[in-house]
């Protein structure tokens, strides 16, 4: 069989609703109803979730945003599972906000962010694949003039058992989109399910390896011209002037604007062009001489007076836990610190935009759509009806897509250019200095032992910078965060708090800075996990005891913690001997709706270079649609754990971020990964994430085993600015 | 102006001698496949074959290329057949977000030209692209997948 390096029927789908812009579908009502709603070829729709062709191909809708976590495929076999169709004629495509804002949001919220995409949306999309099912049967039935209740569907094909007959969905699917859709339709027991829990292959990958698939960043417009643009390089900066003049006649050079206060951007026929214009452009910022002042070391000092500051926000206790350190046999106690982060999505922040007094367009990627039709709405002035925006595959997401600001940018530059389509894009050094940064935060943590070195309290003070108050400070209680403590509560999906201590108090002390702080892949928990968990080893070894069997003792009452924790454990052959020169270290914990636990092997040369030669990890995620994509999820979260831990940091001089590409902000390549084992172990009961939660583990896990092959405990990160062995 | 050969067709386009082969490639040809990650040649995403070497197209200016064959991964496949590498990379599932997979097929591509059984120490030594979603153990199987056919 020859294999065409053209876009298959399936990735052109893709393709063309990307890059079309949405599904154009037409709507005879705009509610679904008795009526046929057509997609773009004429095809009708059962539901809004599924059209279904002559042919019996099936085109499934998603919502959420792909941006490479497989989510799309994973939806798309929740909603096959209840279509009962064939799932090799399934593809799927993208409805745009706009769509879904006129429709009455028959899909629900477009956010994918907090690896919600299955979690949360599961019930609603396996009732879409239910009800439609349903609706064909009832079709069939109907032209058959039989009872429905005696006809059943698989495979993409009715049967009606008592005569026989069959039909394919194809035939039926006209007749079945023009019924009443029904309120409700039962779900099938998950001891039923044929493709959740499959690893079945991802539906886009055909355009991914021929170049083929349209990033926001390729996208082509006609009559469109390229910006680049350079903002202020300290946080809250201003523009206060700027000398157009100076490169006005460059080479394509269009022309020159500011872009709301703190920004000045270049519009040329290409980008190249407008980036070496910009790049050129005299520019004078006006910032405040105080923020001019800030650096990492001015930021660590603030920190450190949260650490021991009387006023802090209780996420967490039980007990007494200063009464029983003050008379504690024991104390052990240990300060550590996490650094700025950047997303670095592969793909730079872009967005492509066309405004004219009637309409505004644009054509990105997001990670929230909704969000970003109202963010084009408000940038724009124009109302939301009068907007769309066309989603588009991400190159990369992280958290980085969830806010809008480059947004916004491109609609500033665009509507001094009515009538003319701009694409603008960010340089990897504009991207590195204008994140919207993983929070720097310092936790000091305090352990106390009775005389039987038993643990009878621990005190665990977090201090830094709260990602709600910058985001989204509605959601602060009373000027708090409880967002803080994701994987330290008492209860809850959120993450909670593995272990069992008489005498438990976690407290936050909120320390903000200019920096503007963002959801960052696993987010709060990840220096929430490699606190803890690098401490509970400091626990162990201060009492003597094995990582392992210390944890146990503490784990009794979280029975799902501790079953991942053993089954890495066990998979890794903890307790018996490692090859030469390799040590373990773990780490478990809980978030996103998932239990996850990791055990590392590394080794330490005598010059102190650091090989991870390998990770066990397990992750129950209640239940696992997809196998062979969740190992690739985790794989691909320790990379993303692993690259923060070894060298991630973004520093912080003059009020400015110093790092500016992957020079300086270094990230982990092939010879650095590890063979990664997954133990995929889905108890059931419960829909968790799996985008983000191993991703806790990975640094604390390779923490640990750090500090058991060389005696030395790393409280700072990220490891390239420490010595393993002291010379 | 700068004559290039792209994909086997001459492109005759009208640029700075200086500016990088990407942007030429992405913008006045229109191919846009190979991706922009960094513009410093840190990242591969930007891979291209420059008479059959894996090249940063980042940090190669269209004047140091006149003349040569350069194939971009919309041309790796021939004849309506996918390169091995490209079907290792479909029959391995390897892409996440995809936007790397470009540069690193086209580095891969050139990996196995030049040693069709590549080690595990011979594919560190070669790839150094950069994937921010993770996909580096998958690409590592799927290199010894794509190596072991003939
Ligand atoms: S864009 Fe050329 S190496 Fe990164
Ligand atoms: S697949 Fe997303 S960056 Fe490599």
């Amino acid at each position: 069989m020859n294999h065409i390096p053209q876009l298959n029927r399936r990735s052109f789908l893709i393709a063309t609703a990307a890059a079309g812009g949405g599904l154009a579908i037409g709507l005879d009502l705009p509610f679904g109803g008795p009526a046929a709603v057509r997609a773009a070829d004429g095809s009708p729709e059962v539901t809004a979730w599924v059209v279904i062709k002559p042919d019996d191909a099936v085109v499934i809708r998603i919502a959420r945003s792909e941006m490479g976590q497989g989510t799309a495929t994973g939806l798309a076999q929740m909603l096959a599972e209840e279509l009962e169709c064939d799932w090799s004629k399934v593809s799927i495509e993208f409805p745009t906000p706009g769509e879904s804002l006129k429709r009455g949001k028959p899909w629900g919220r477009m956010f994918t962010a907090g690896s919600r995409g299955i979690r949360e949306s599961n019930e609603m999309v396996r009732k879409g694949g239910a009800i439609a099912r349903t609706m064909l049967i009832q079709a069939a039935a109907t032209t058959w003039s039989v009872p429905a209740g005696e006809c059943t569907a698989a495979n993409s094909v009715i049967t009606h058992k008592p005569s026989g007959r069959t039909v394919s969905f194809g035939k039926v699917a006209e007749a079945a989109g023009k019924l009443e859709a029904p309120k409700d339709a039962a779900l099938k027991d998950p001891k039923d399910w044929k493709i959740i829990g499959k690893p079945v292959k991802r539906l886009d990958t055909a355009p991914k390896v021929v170049g083929g698939l349209t990033y926001s960043i390729d996208v082509k417009q006609p009559g469109m011209l390229l910006a680049a643009v350079r903002a202020c390089p300290v946080f809250g900066g201003k523009v206060k002037s700027f000398d157009a003049a100076k490169v006005s006649g460059m080479p394509g050079v269009k022309k020159v604007v500011p872009v709301g206060e703190n920004a000045v951007a270049v519009v040329a026929e290409h980008w190249w062009e407008a980036k070496k214009a910009v790049d050129a452009l005299p520019i004078q910022w006006d910032v405040d001489p105080e923020k001019a002042k800030v650096s990492s070391a001015s930021i660590a000092a603030f920190m450190k007076t949260g650490l021991d500051a009387t006023e802090a926000f209780v996420g967490n206790q039980n007990g007494d836990a200063k009464a029983a350190i003050a008379g504690a046999a024991k104390k052990v106690e240990a300060v550590y610190g996490y650094p700025y982060q950047n997303h670095a999505t592969m793909e730079p922040m872009n967005a492509t935009v066309r405004f004219t007094p009637e309409k505004c367009e644009a054509w990105a990627s997001t990670q929230d759509a909704d969000v970003a039709l109202a963010a084009l709405a408000e940038a724009s002035g124009l109302p939301i009806e009068k907007c769309e925006f066309y989603k588009l595959p991400l190159g990369g997401g992280f958290g980085r897509r969830t806010t809008h600001d480059w947004l916004h940018q491109a609609v500033a530059i665009a509507k001094q250019m009515p009538g003319t389509p701009v694409k603008l894009i960010w340089s990897r050094e504009e991207d590195m200095t204008q994140g919207r940064y993983h929070p720097a935060t310092q936790c000091k943590l305090v352990g106390a032992f009775d005389a039987g070195n038993n643990l009878t309290a621990l005190h665990m003070r977090l201090a830094g910078q709260s990602i709600l108050a910058y985001v989204r400070p509605q959601a602060l209680e009373n000027g708090k965060d409880p967002f803080a403590f994701q994987g330290l509560n008492a209860a809850g999906p959120e993450g909670q708090f593995g272990y069992t201590v008489p005498n438990l108090l976690i407290d936050h002390a909120m320390r903000n800075t200019h920096v503007p702080p963002h959801f960052w892949r696993g987010v709060n928990n990840n220096h929430n996990a490699i606190y803890l968990e690098c401490f509970i080893d400091e626990l162990a070894k201060a009492a003597g005891q094995d990582p392992l069997e210390f944890r146990r003792k503490l784990m009794a009452n979280h029975p799902k913690h501790l079953a991942v924790l053993n089954a890495v454990a066990e998979h890794a052959g903890w307790g018996k001997p490692a090859p030469q020169g390799v040590f373990r270290g773990l780490a478990q914990h809980m978030g996103y709706g998932s239990y996850v636990a990791a055990c590392a092997e590394v080794s330490v040369s005598d010059k102190g270079v650091l090989k991870i030669h390998r990770i066990v990890a397990a992750t129950d995620c209640g239940y696992a649609v997809n196998p062979a994509q969740i190992e690739r999820q985790v794989a691909g979260s320790f990379v993303y754990g692993l690259s923060a831990a070894l060298y991630g940091e973004c520093t912080v001089k003059d009020g400015a971020i110093v790092e500016t590409n992957f020079d300086s902000y270094n990230v982990l390549r092939i010879d650095e990964m590890p063979k990664v084992e997954v133990l995929v172990r889905p108890s059931g009961g419960f829909w968790g994430g799996v985008g983000e939660p191993t991703i806790f583990v990975a640094a604390p896990a390779v923490l640990n085993a750090i500090a058991a092959a060389t005696g030395k405990r790393i409280r700072t990160l990220p490891l390239k600015n420490h010595k393993l062995r002291d010379a | 102006m700068a004559r290039l050969t792209i994909n086997g067709t001459v492109h005759d386009v009208n640029v700075a001698p200086d500016t990088p082969l990407l942007w030429a490639i992405r913008e006045w040809v229109g191919l846009t496949g190979t991706k922009y990650g960094c513009g410093v040649a840190q990242c591969g995403a930007c891979t291209v074959h420059v008479d059959g070497e894996a090249t940063r197209s980042c940090q190669t200016p269209v004047s140091a290329v006149e003349g040569k064959k350069i194939t971009t991964i919309e041309g790796l496949a021939a004849n309506g057949t996918l390169h091995k590498v490209q079907q290792a990379w479909i029959d391995n599932d390897v892409p996440q977000c995809g936007y790397c997979q470009s540069g690193m097929i086209m580095a891969v591509a050139a990996l196995l030209k030049d040693k069709p059984k590549p080690s595990d120490a011979d594919i560190n030594d070669a790839i150094t692209n950069i994937c921010r979603c993770g996909t580096f153990q998958q690409v590592r199987e799927a290199i010894h997948a794509a190596a072991a056919k003939a």
